[in-house]
């Protein structure tokens, strides 16, 4: 499935629920699903800065694809990243960077979108590209 | 008689909406909100005198001169300082604490030492610090116990002839602990030490008396008070303000400029380079005005049920703790709820149109004396009610409900 794909299916989720209350519920969710870092890779340097919660993210390269691993001690953080990583995880770094991240106003989460809103979601979606970059300059 | 319904109607704000329910505003340690009388005070000064002050001799020049010194008299008469000069305007607590941390570059030497407390906001840290790079002088920290109250006895032990400066707030913004300050005053003047009291939090609760205090010097913001962001001010004794040298260089703030030497102006103006925010000085004066006229003992006592109304509530949910719980602070509750972020509450409690801080409130060393990354912190005004307390109880419930 390509990150397109990944995004439409998310959007249909999400479109089923009528309230914002659903929606969270629903993100609070996926966040428990989401493929949390080892232990060993919580550290400092790969803490994600730019939001009031902590949000932890370690990307592996296996074959030509794109691991992420994360985990954060703030619930709600935890969904935004397992929505964010459950889109890019297992792609290819050049689709990750060449990627749109317009569906998170599809889903209803468009306030969390604002730069200078503190949870850091665009903080998530610059790191999750930068690895990306990083990776795709290794496969170059 | 204290009509909260009737004072709500003097803010215009508060009858908006926001995420399709009504706005319940408890952010109000960060910024409060503002009456109708100061924003049309703002109105006024742009439609019909707006013009630079102390300058030109034209009549809007004098017109304005004359309104802004008008709010200083009443800033004055507020903190009740002895004379009119020993209040300076400035943009902010920031701005007044900075303005003095510089000025005592020239004062301090190295190995002399300055103490703060352990529940200070980072804008009374971090001037101190850099203070210390630039003098060598050292800092020493008034340790907090769990209350969130300071160490009397070890603020004693700090204390020597080596002290030159004590800092504390009046009130802290993250747990709303009431500091002693008239001990804390008494205590430093004893070993010779001046005091600089941050009053950004106390100012929208308690009228200060600069005077019986005996305070060195002591800050407050506008914003906080009912009036425009980006203007407060500096009571500084005029011995202080004497000794202190200017702050930064500019216009207003001159005697006589010539390539070989310029000269400085008198107090106040020797702190006021370059155009003030002469709106929001004026604004300021009228905030205080307006406060004034509901009464400070009218707003404490009103806070003061808000707050015991507020605690019981709050305590009524299961692993909700309180930090900050000593008998004297003002109507600010900070909490947790066990196993939960306090960011995860702000968000819900947030998409039902309240208005709370999350955070570590720019206070990170309580944070770490308590062992938890932040704290959800409502903070009530004389215009919030019962029933917003009500709203805000429910919503905690739901985040709970929906976060456990």
């Amino acid at each position: 499935m390509t990150i397109q794909d990944i995004q439409n299916d998310i959007v249909d989720e999400f479109s089923m629920f009528d309230d914002w209350m659903q929606r969270y519920e629903y993100m609070i969710e996926l966040g428990k699903s989401l493929p949390l870092i080892e232990e060993q890779y919580k550290t400092e340097e790969n803490i994600i800065k730019g939001c009031q919660s902590k949000v932890w993210v370690h990307a592996e390269l296996e074959d030509d694809k794109l691991l992420f691993t994360a985990d954060s001690d703030a619930i709600i953080t935890k969904g935004i990243i397992a929505i964010l990583i459950r889109a890019f995880s297992g792609q290819k770094p050049q689709d990750i960077i060449n990627a749109d991240t317009s569906f998170i106003d599809d889903i209803g989460l468009k306030e969390h979108l604002s730069p200078t809103r503190a949870n850091g979601l665009v903080s998530m979606i610059k790191q999750l590209k930068l690895y990306a970059i990083a990776y795709q300059t290794q496969l170059n | 008689m204290f009509d909260v319904y009737k004072i709500r109607k003097d803010f215009p704000i508060l009858s908006r909406e926001v995420n399709g329910k009504p706005l319940v505003y408890f952010d109000n340690a960060a910024t409060s909100q503002t009456p109708q009388a100061v924003i049309d005070t703002i109105v006024d000064y742009y439609s019909n005198y707006n013009a630079n002050i102390h300058r030109g001799v034209h009549y809007l020049s004098q017109e304005a001169t004359d309104v802004y010194e008008e709010a200083r008299k009443k800033i004055r008469k507020h903190f009740n300082a002895a004379r009119l000069h020993e209040i300076i305007f400035t943009s902010g607590t920031t701005h007044s604490i900075n303005l003095v941390a510089t000025g005592f570059s020239s004062i301090l030497k190295k190995g002399d030492e300055i103490i703060v407390s352990a529940l200070e906001h980072h804008s009374n840290i971090v001037p101190w610090q850099m203070l210390c790079e630039r003098t060598g002088a050292i800092l020493k920290v008034i340790p907090m116990n769990e209350e969130g109250a300071l160490e009397m006895d070890a603020y004693d032990a700090l204390l020597s002839e080596k002290t030159k400066l004590v800092f504390t707030n009046h009130v802290s913004n993250a747990l709303g602990t009431v500091n002693p300050i008239k001990q804390i005053i008494d205590k430093a003047h004893a070993v010779g030490a001046a005091v600089l009291i941050d009053g950004a939090q106390s100012c929208p609760h308690i009228k200060p008396d600069v005077q019986e205090l005996d305070v060195d010097f002591y800050v407050a913001s506008a914003h906080k008070m009912c009036g425009p962001t980006g203007v407060g001010m500096l009571y500084g004794k005029e011995e202080w303000l004497n000794k202190l040298p200017p702050y930064q260089g500019g216009g207003e703030m001159i005697a006589e400029v010539t390539f070989e030497k310029t000269t400085y102006a008198d107090l106040p103006h020797k702190f006021e380079a370059g155009t003030p925010n002469i709106c929001g000085g004026i604004a300021f004066g009228a905030a205080i005005d307006y406060m004034n006229a509901i009464g400070f003992d009218t707003i404490a006592a009103y806070e003061d049920e808000l707050l015991k109304y507020g605690t019981e509530k709050l305590l009524e949910i299961e692993g909700l703790k309180i930090y900050g719980t000593t008998e004297n602070k003002t109507s600010v509750i900070s909490f947790n709820i066990e196993g939960i972020h306090p960011y995860d509450i702000g968000t819900i409690v947030d998409k039902l149109g309240i208005a709370v801080r999350t955070g570590h409130h720019c206070a990170q060393p309580i944070m770490d004396y308590y062992k938890i990354p932040g704290t959800v912190r409502a903070s009530f005004s004389f215009y919030n009610t019962k029933e917003e307390i009500d709203a805000l109880v429910e919503a905690v419930r739901k985040a709970k409900m929906m976060l456990s």
